[in-house]
C-alpha cells in the first residue's frame, strides 16, 4: 500500500494531545506510522490544517424512512443533480440526498466514519442495502429498542439475562452497532393513538414506564459491556416545556458507572439536544432551556450529547418517533408519511421550513448553538444536525463557523426579523465563547469516537490507528473572515480514508473501501429467547424468521466489534 | 427596448431543454454570446446557434429585453423558466414548463402550451392565445407551492390538475377546463368562462374560483352557500355561491371560518351534488346474440376478438368484463 508524509501542518489531535503545532503525520499501509519510507508520496500542508477524519455520531442517512422522504419529495431533488463524474456517479437530493451525494458529501467535508441513527430492525436490510451504496465512508447502524414488545415483556418481569440475550440476537440479526432507543413507550402507545410524554406515562397494554424502560436497557447495555451506551432520544421532543422530561430521563442515568473494555466513559447518550431543551407553556411563551440542561451535564460526567442544530433551511423530518410527525403535521399541514413497524416501532415523515422570520425557527436556532457553548467539555458535546430533522448535514461548516465566530452569530441574532424577541427568549446574545479548532477536533472527532467506543481506531493520529487523515485549507490564526471557516470545512484539501487519498482539493477521487461496523456481543445460550422468539414469529410477525436476519452477503465488508458479554 | 429575434431553424430530433431562453439570461449580451448559451437535448449538450438564428441584441438587463422566437417551438421546453423581468414573445406553440416560477415580466405565446406552464409561477404575466395542457400554474410534482402570484391568461382550454396547490395570484381561462380544478388550493382566483369538468376544488381550504359556464358535477363536499352579489371584470353580477372543501381543515379569522369557495352564476340553472351516472346499459337483443353466436361458432374467440365483432357490426362499445359474461353465457 502507498505511503504518504503530510508535511508542516498545524496538528488538532486530541488523542495526542497536539493542539495546533507544526508537525508531521505520517500514513503507511492504511494506518498511521511513526515514519515513512523516503518513497512515501509528500503532502505539503504549510499554513493548513490537519486533523483526524471527523465521525458523525448521529444521522438518518440510509433505510426505509430515508427512502421513503425521497420518494415523496420529489421537490426536493430539484436543480440539485450532479451528472456522473470522473469518479462519482450521479447524485441529487438537498436535505434527503442520494446514497451516493450522502458518501461523497461527507468525504468532502472530512468525515470517514458515519452512524444511522434510528434502524428498525424489520427493515434492517434494506438500511444495509444503502449503507453498502454509501460510498467511502464507515458505517454502522444502531436498531431501536425503546418500543420493542420483546424488551417491555423482559423488562416488566425483571428478566435481566433475557434482555440481554435477546439484545445480543437482535445486533447480531440485523448487524446492528449499538441500543437506540426513541420516545421510549411513545411510539408503540402511538399505536394506541396515545403517547407518553413524561417519564411516567405507562405504555397502554403493556403497563411499562418510560423510565423502566430506559432504566432497564441502560442496566443491560452496562452489564453486557457494549461498545456504545444507550442512545437515546427522550420523550416529549418539540414541545415547549419538555426540558423537565429531558432532565427527569436524564437523571435515570445518575450515578451509574460505565462498564466497557473500549475506554467509553459514558453510560448514556443524548441526542439532538435541542429539540429537547425547550421551556415556556406555549408556543407564545416559548423559550430556551439550554442552561438548565447544560448545567446538568457540566455536572454529571458519565452522559454525553449531540446538539441537532437548527440551520433555517427547508428540510424533511424523520423519526421513529411516529406521535411528534402526526402532531408536526397538523402544525404545518404540509405532508405526513407514516408507518408502523409491527412490534417494534412507529415512523413518520414530514416536511418542515425552518423560516428565520419565524419566532420559534429562530430560537430553536439558538438552543443548538447555546448548548454547544454552555457545555463546558467538548469531549462530550458533539456537533449535529440530526440530519435531516434540523438541518442537512451538507450544513456543518456553517454550524463550525457560528460555533467558532461570536460575530457571525451576533450578525445572525441581529438580522432575524424577531430579533428582540428571539434574543429575550434565549441566552445567546450575552454568550462570547469561541470554539477553538482543539475543541472542534473533540466535538467531531475524539469525543464521538470515544463515545462510540471506537476511539482505539477512530478519532485521532496515534500510530496505529486508522489512517483517516483531513487536511483543511485553513488556518486558525489568520483567519480574517468567518465565511473563510465555512468554506475550508466544506470541501477538504486532502482526505484520507484507511490511508487511501479519497479527496483531493475538494474533488472526490477514490470511492474508498467502506467498511460496516457491527457489534457481536456474546451472551450464554439462552433457550428460553430463542423459544419466545420463535413464537412471536409464528405469532405475530407478517414475515418468516428465516427472511428477517440480515445475511452476510448485505454486508460485504464488514468489521466486527466482538464483545465477550458472558 | 432591445429585441432579440430567436429563429427555429433546425427542428430538434429530441425535446430541446432551454431554460437560457430568458430576458435574465440574455441581458447585457450580443447575439453572437447569446447564440453560445446551451440548450440540452436529452443527455447532450448543443448551443442555442445550433437550432436557432440569432438576431439583434439584449438589453443592458433583463427588464430592457425582449425575445421574439419563431419557427416550430413546439418541442422546445422551459422557455421564459424563472424570468424576473422583460419580455419573450413566442409566435407558435411551445412544450412543457413554459414560463415555470416566472417572478416578473411577461410571456406570450401565440400558439398552444403544453403541460407544466406557469408552475409555481410568482410574480409577472403569461398570456397563452390557444391552449393550456395539464397542470397550469399548479405546483411542481410533490411540492405544496404552486402558483403563488402573478396572472395567468389561457384564451382557450386549459387541461386537467389545473391550479393545484394554488395559492395566490390569478388564472383566467377563456375556455374550458378538465377535471381537478383548483386541488389543494389555498388562495388565489381562477376564473372559467367555460365549463369546468367535475371535482372542482377538491381539498381546497381557501380562495375562489368562477365558473361562469357550468360545473359539470359539483363535489358532494361543497354546501350551497346562497346568493351573493360579487364584482367580476368589473361590474357586480349575482353568482351562487358554493363553499368548502367540508372534507378539510379551515383556518378561522375574527372568529369567521374561511372556507374555499366556488362561484356560478345565478340562473344558470340547479347545480345538483354528485349528480347519478346517466350511462345506458348497453346490452344487445336476442336477434344480435344469435348472430354472435352463429358467427364464432365452433370457436374459442378471445374477448377482444368478440368486442371488436360487436361494435364493428352493431356499432355497440361493450366493456371488456361485459363480453367475457357474454362469452361465458353464451358457451352455456
Amino acid at each position: 500500500m502507498s505511503e504518504y508524509i503530510i508535511k508542516n501542518g498545524k496538528v488538532y489531535d486530541p488523542k495526542t494531545g497536539i493542539k495546533g503545532e507544526v508537525s508531521d503525520v505520517c500514513i503507511k499501509d492504511g494506518k498511521i506510522a511513526d515514519k515513512v519510507s523516503n518513497k512515501a508520496k509528500v503532502i505539503d500542508a504549510k499554513g493548513k490544517t490537519v486533523m483526524a477524519g471527523a465521525v458523525e455520531i448521529h444521522a438518518h442517512v440510509a433505510g426505509p424512512k430515508v427512502n421513503e422522504g425521497r420518494n415523496y419529495r420529489p421537490e426536493d431533488k430539484l436543480f440539485t443533480y450532479q451528472p456522473t463524474g470522473k469518479n462519482t456517479r450521479m447524485s441529487g437530493g438537498f436535505s434527503i440526498p442520494t446514497t451516493f451525494k450522502t458518501g461523497y458529501e461527507y468525504a468532502r467535508m472530512g468525515f470517514t466514519t458515519v452512524m444511522e441513527a434510528a434502524m428498525p430492525p424489520l427493515y434492517a436490510r434494506h438500511v444495509h442495502e444503502e449503507i453498502k451504496d454509501t460510498p467511502i465512508v464507515d458505517e454502522g447502524a444502531f436498531p431501536v429498542f425503546g418500543n420493542n414488545w420483546f424488551v417491555f415483556e423482559y423488562l416488566k418481569n425483571n428478566e435481566m439475562d433475557n434482555v440481554c440475550a435477546y439484545i445480543s440476537w437482535l445486533l447480531k440479526t440485523t448487524k446492528g452497532y449499538a441500543v437506540k432507543i426513541v420516545n421510549p413507550g411513545g411510539s408503540e402507545a402511538w399505536g394506541w393513538g396515545e403517547n407518553c410524554t413524561t417519564v411516567n406515562d405507562p405504555v397502554p397494554y403493556f403497563d411499562i414506564t418510560p423510565a423502566e424502560i430506559v432504566k432497564g436497557l441502560l442496566t443491560a447495555n452496562e452489564k453486557m459491556g457494549l461498545p456504545h451506551s444507550i442512545h437515546i432520544h427522550q420523550n416529549n421532543l418539540g414541545n415547549p416545556g419538555n426540558y423537565e422530561t429531558t432532565l427527569d430521563t436524564l437523571k435515570i442515568a445518575e450515578g451509574v458507572k460505565p462498564n466497557n473494555k473500549f475506554g467509553r466513559e459514558q453510560v448514556l447518550h443524548s441526542t439532538h439536544v435541542q429539540f429537547h431543551s425547550y421551556k415556556g407553556d406555549s408556543w407564545a411563551t416559548f423559550e430556551s432551556g439550554a442552561k438548565e440542561i447544560a448545567d446538568y451535564f457540566n455536572k454529571n460526567k458519565n452522559m454525553t450529547m449531540d446538539l441537532g442544530c437548527v440551520t433555517l433551511d427547508e428540510t424533511t423530518t424523520m423519526t421513529a418517533d411516529g406521535p411528534f410527525e402526526h402532531h408536526l403535521t397538523s402544525l404545518n399541514h404540509l405532508k405526513w408519511a407514516n408507518v408502523d413497524v409491527e412490534l417494534e416501532t412507529s415512523s413518520g415523515i414530514v416536511p418542515y421550513v425552518y423560516d428565520p422570520n419565524i419566532k420559534v425557527c429562530a430560537i430553536q436556532w439558538c438552543i443548538g448553538l447555546e448548548l454547544g457553548l454552555l457545555a463546558k467539555d467538548p469531549m462530550r458535546t458533539f456537533v449535529t444536525t440530526d440530519h435531516p430533522n434540523a438541518g442537512p448535514f451538507t450544513r456543518y461548516p456553517r454550524i463550525y463557523k457560528w460555533l467558532m465566530s461570536n460575530k457571525s452569530r451576533q450578525d445572525m441574532l441581529k438580522g432575524f426579523k424577531n430579533s428582540d424577541k428571539v434574543i429575550a427568549a434565549t441566552n445567546l446574545a450575552s454568550i462570547d465563547r469561541e470554539i477553538t479548532m482543539f475543541e472542534l477536533a473533540q466535538m467531531t472527532r475524539a469525543g464521538p469516537a470515544k463515545a462510540l467506543g471506537l476511539y482505539n481506531i477512530f478519532g485521532g493520529l496515534a500510530p496505529g490507528m486508522d489512517a483517516d487523515v483531513v487536511v483543511y485549507d485553513l488556518d486558525e490564526d489568520k483567519v480574517k473572515n468567518p465565511e473563510e471557516i465555512e468554506k475550508a470545512f466544506s470541501a477538504a484539501d486532502y482526505v484520507f480514508k484507511s490511508g487511501t487519498m479519497v479527496v483531493e482539493h475538494g474533488e472526490v477521487v477514490s470511492n474508498g473501501n467502506k467498511r460496516t461496523l457491527w457489534v457481536d456481543a456474546k451472551v450464554p445460550e439462552n433457550k428460553q429467547v430463542e423459544r419466545d422468539v420463535q413464537m412471536k414469529f409464528l405469532k405475530f410477525y407478517s414475515m418468516n424468521l428465516a427472511n428477517y436476519e440480515v445475511s452476510n452477503h448485505y454486508v460485504p465488508n464488514p468489521y466486527v466489534i466482538e464483545v465477550d458479554s458472558n | 427596448m432591445d429585441i432579440v429575434k430567436l429563429t427555429l431553424v433546425k427542428e430538434p430530433e429530441l425535446y430541446l431543454e432551454a431554460e437560457n431562453i430568458t430576458p435574465d439570461h440574455f441581458a447585457g449580451k450580443t447575439a453572437q454570446q447569446i447564440g453560445e448559451l446551451h440548450v440540452h437535448l436529452g443527455n447532450t449538450t448543443a448551443k442555442i446557434s445550433d437550432y436557432f438564428t440569432v438576431e439583434g441584441k439584449a438589453g443592458a438587463t433583463a427588464a430592457d429585453t425582449k425575445i421574439i422566437i419563431s419557427g416550430p417551438t413546439d418541442k422546445v421546453k422551459y422557455i421564459g423558466m424563472k424570468m424576473t423581468a422583460g419580455e419573450i414573445e413566442v409566435q407558435g406553440n411551445t412544450d412543457m414548463y413554459t414560463a415555470a416560477w416566472m417572478a416578473g415580466g411577461k410571456i406570450h405565446v401565440k400558439g398552444n402550451v403544453d403541460s407544466f406552464c406557469g408552475i409555481g409561477m410568482t410574480g409577472g404575466e403569461f398570456i397563452v392565445d390557444g391552449n393550456a395542457k395539464n397542470y397550469l400554474g399548479a405546483s411542481y410534482r410533490g411540492d405544496w407551492r404552486g402558483m403563488m402570484g402573478g396572472k395567468i391568461i389561457v384564451k382557450g382550454n386549459a387541461g386537467s390538475d389545473t391550479a393545484t396547490f394554488m395559492n395566490g395570484g390569478t388564472i383566467d381561462i377563456g375556455g374550458n377546463v378538465d377535471v381537478h380544478l383548483g386541488t389543494h388550493a389555498e388562495g388565489g382566483k381562477i376564473i372559467v368562462r367555460g365549463n369546468a369538468k367535475g371535482r372542482v376544488g377538491g381539498q381546497m381550504v381557501k380562495g375562489d374560483i368562477f365558473v361562469l359556464g357550468q360545473v359539470e358535477r359539483m363535489m358532494p363536499s361543497y354546501i350551497l352557500k346562497g346568493e351573493e352579489e360579487v364584482e367580476l371584470d368589473g361590474k357586480k353580477q349575482l353568482f351562487q355561491v358554493w363553499i368548502g372543501d367540508m372534507g378539510e381543515r379551515h383556518a378561522k379569522r375574527k372568529g369567521e371560518i374561511i372556507y374555499g369557495k366556488i362561484y356560478i352564476p345565478a340562473g344558470a340553472g340547479a347545480v345538483q351534488a354528485a349528480a347519478p351516472r346517466a350511462e345506458r346499459k348497453k346490452k344487445l337483443t336476442d336477434k344480435q346474440l344469435e348472430q354472435v353466436k352463429e358467427a364464432f361458432k365452433n370457436q374459442s374467440p378471445t374477448v377482444q376478438q368478440v368486442r371488436t365483432y360487436i361494435y364493428d357490426t352493431f356499432d355497440i362499445d361493450m366493456k371488456p368484463m361485459q363480453v367475457s359474461r357474454l362469452i361465458d353465457s353464451l358457451k352455456r
